[in-house]
């Protein structure tokens, strides 16, 4: 299971991370939603960071994107000490954040999500315009690249696939020079084919020295992909494993909290 | 659609006819309306109606109501409503008219006080909402309220006990910024063309169309521009991603707050714009101006395309949506029917213009 998937893996052991987190700690109020959470992405690796609901995954990537500050704890960008004030911040030092509603929006076109915020412009002054043409060739050629012919770059992004979708946001994201990206359950409202196309997509950017953090509870997609594995469970970290150091059968256990979780596998037969 | 486009077509892909992908466009149905409405008043209508002088009639309202339109149509694409137009059309009237008449102020000091006034209002009701997170429909709702009440108090301070305040028409008259938001352009022009027998004249031989209204040439250029800005600046692609999804769109680094008060800013504006070139046409403001315009504009903006939950519909759309709406309101006194079928027409109109955006929403979106 963990040997035998079609992707290359990144072999990153000795370069130096790009995001290192530290002993994370974030509070909300008297809730403690992270304890303590270290975990580092290296350039060219898929880091899976995964938990069950409530673990606190996605408030530790909000973290990372910029989103919340930590209460505790320090974040190392490319070995300097950072803080973002806000994600646009993170956004800019190379950390992009696909999220788990995609920041896309189906009544636009294809070009005009993929340039959201960020659209080419040329001319000076008054003169100064959204470059259409070029926004358009630009789209359309990133597409093709990551294996989807779109009809037209007028193609209203509704009409795509859940993971036709997933992979504009993700291409956008490459595009715009992310270091580091942040995929939250990609997976997981996905069908079979839909799931390959993202994890194909996932190694595709990996081998262009992206650094990927993917996030699921999704054991199965997780080891098809996945260089380094985190567990996540009740705010802290389990430890960290690397590809083959680990079963799924034992990444499920840390992710359901151990015990009850071997327990009623038992009694479903194996089967979750 | 650039040469690599096609080399990469994908063969489960038919290829689109032309009327299909006009289908796709936020504007057809206010202009398959127009051709319609035409269609009706040719059929039924007094001929003089599509005469010079006939469409310079129908024009002028469409255009006083397009440019609240077309502000209203913007502010819907950025997920906004603004039901104060109609208010603020006579507070920004009353503004300006204490400008003139009281304060003795030149034009060219009254105009851009009473834009920078009206947009504050605007800056006001956007950072409300914004802030409140409330929906825009409820704010300004009440300052459809506070705004008429305010005009009216406003006006009665003003006046000494009236409410209508006069005096605009003298104390503009001279003034050199006056034919630009007043009376009639190209006056040279159709005298010249009416010397020369290519329009209708008087038995002076007058014109009897002395020009274009100036609300009608505000009325263009500023569906030109709104469209421009929609469809070729970044700050187009952020009014509909703004309206579209402002999660999503802010997610994606794009200032969704401070382009919906904007948006405020430029529709409170338009009210101002509308309000400007009323009050000197009339040479007098009052409580009662801009009436009902909110609704008016926003309906004609909902005629050309306008989705009531943002992030899809065009400014053309809009400007067309005006002139469907200012043929059918002077149209109708060109023909036998009663005037008052004009409510019905508005209503039912409005209708079919909401079924069928939501049709075509379908169709775009590719929801089954």
């Amino acid at each position: 299971m963990t040997e035998d998937t079609k992707f290359h893996h990144g072999d990153a052991t000795d370069v130096a991370p790009i995001v290192e987190m530290k002993d994370i700690e974030k509070h909300f109020g008297n809730i403690i939603a992270l304890a303590g959470v270290s975990f580092d992405v290296k350039p060219g690796e898929c880091h899976c960071l995964l938990g069950d609901n409530g673990a606190g995954k996605s408030t530790f990537i909000k973290t990372m994107s910029g989103v919340h500050k930590p209460t505790k704890g320090e974040i190392f960008f490319e070995g300097k000490p950072l803080h973002f004030d806000t994600p646009r911040d993170a956004m800019e030092a190379g950390i992009a954040t696909v999220f788990q509603d995609l920041a896309m929006i189906p009544l636009m076109s294809v070009t005009r999500n993929f340039f959201m915020g960020r659209e080419p412009t040329k001319g000076k002054g008054l003169l100064k315009r959204f470059d259409v043409e070029q926004a358009n060739d630009v789209c359309m050629e990133e597409m093709r690249k990551m294996g989807i012919n779109l009809r037209g770059p007028d193609q209203a992004v509704g009409t795509l696939s859940g993971g036709e979708r997933q992979t504009v946001a993700i291409a956008r994201a490459v595009y715009f020079g992310a270091k580091i990206l942040i995929l939250d359950e990609p997976t997981s409202a996905l069908g079979v084919r839909q799931t390959s196309n993202v994890l194909a997509t996932i190694d595709r950017v990996r081998s262009q020295g992206v650094g990927v953090v993917f996030i699921s509870h999704n054991v199965r997609h997780a080891l098809a992909v996945g260089d380094r594995f985190t567990v996540l469970n009740r705010g802290k970290t389990l430890g960290t494993a690397k590809r083959g150091e680990i079963t799924p059968e034992e990444l499920q256990d840390l992710m359901a909290g151990g015990q009850e979780m071997a327990e009623l596998e038992g009694s479903l037969g194996g089967t979750v | 659609m650039s040469q690599s486009a096609q080399v990469a077509a994908d063969e489960r892909v038919k290829s689109e006819p032309f009327l299909t992908k006009l289908m796709k466009r936020p504007e057809l149905g206010a202009m398959a309306g127009v051709v319609l409405v035409v269609i009706f008043f040719a059929i039924t209508a007094d001929e003089s109606m599509f005469t010079l002088a006939g469409v310079m009639n129908f024009m002028t309202p469409a255009a006083q109501l397009g440019i609240l339109a077309i502000g209203a149509a913007l502010l819907m694409i950025g997920g906004e409503f603004d039901l104060s137009i109609g208010s603020m059309v006579a507070f920004s009237g009353l503004f300006f008219g204490v400008c003139v008449v009281t304060w003795q102020l030149p034009l060219i000091a009254a105009i851009p006080m009473t834009f920078v006034f009206a947009a504050m209002v605007g800056a006001i009701n956007g950072n409300i909402v914004i802030r409140s997170g409330l929906p825009s429909f409820i704010v300004t709702l009440a300052f459809l309220f506070i705004l008429r009440g305010l005009s009216l108090v406003g006006l009665k301070m003003a006046t000494g006990g009236s409410t209508q305040l006069r005096g605009v028409r003298d104390a503009t008259d001279n003034d050199w910024l006056a034919p630009f938001f007043s009376g009639e352009a190209f006056g040279s022009l159709f005298a010249w063309l009416a010397e020369k027998g290519a329009i209708d004249t008087f038995k002076s031989g007058a014109p009897k169309v002395p020009g274009i209204p100036v609300e009608i040439l505000w009325f263009i250029v500023m569906a030109l521009a709104a469209t421009y800005v929609l469809l070729r600046t970044p700050a187009g692609n952020w009014i509909f991603a703004s309206g579209g999804d402002k999660t999503a769109a802010s997610n994606s680094g794009v200032p969704v707050n401070r382009v919906k008060v904007s948006l405020f800013m430029l529709t409170a504006c338009c009210a101002a714009l509308v309000a400007i070139i009323t009050v000197m046409d009339a040479g007098s403001t009052d409580a009662r101006r801009g009436f009902q315009k909110e609704f008016e504009a926003i309906i004609a903006a909902v005629i050309g395309g306008c989705l009531l939950t943002g992030g899809y519909g065009s400014a053309i759309g809009a400007f067309f949506g005006s002139i469907i709406f200012g043929m059918v309101v002077i149209g109708l006194t060109y023909t036998d029917f009663d005037q008052d079928w004009f409510q019905v027409f508005l209503g039912a109109m409005l209708l079919i213009a909401v079924l069928f955006n939501n049709a075509i929403r379908k169709r775009v979106t590719g929801e089954r």
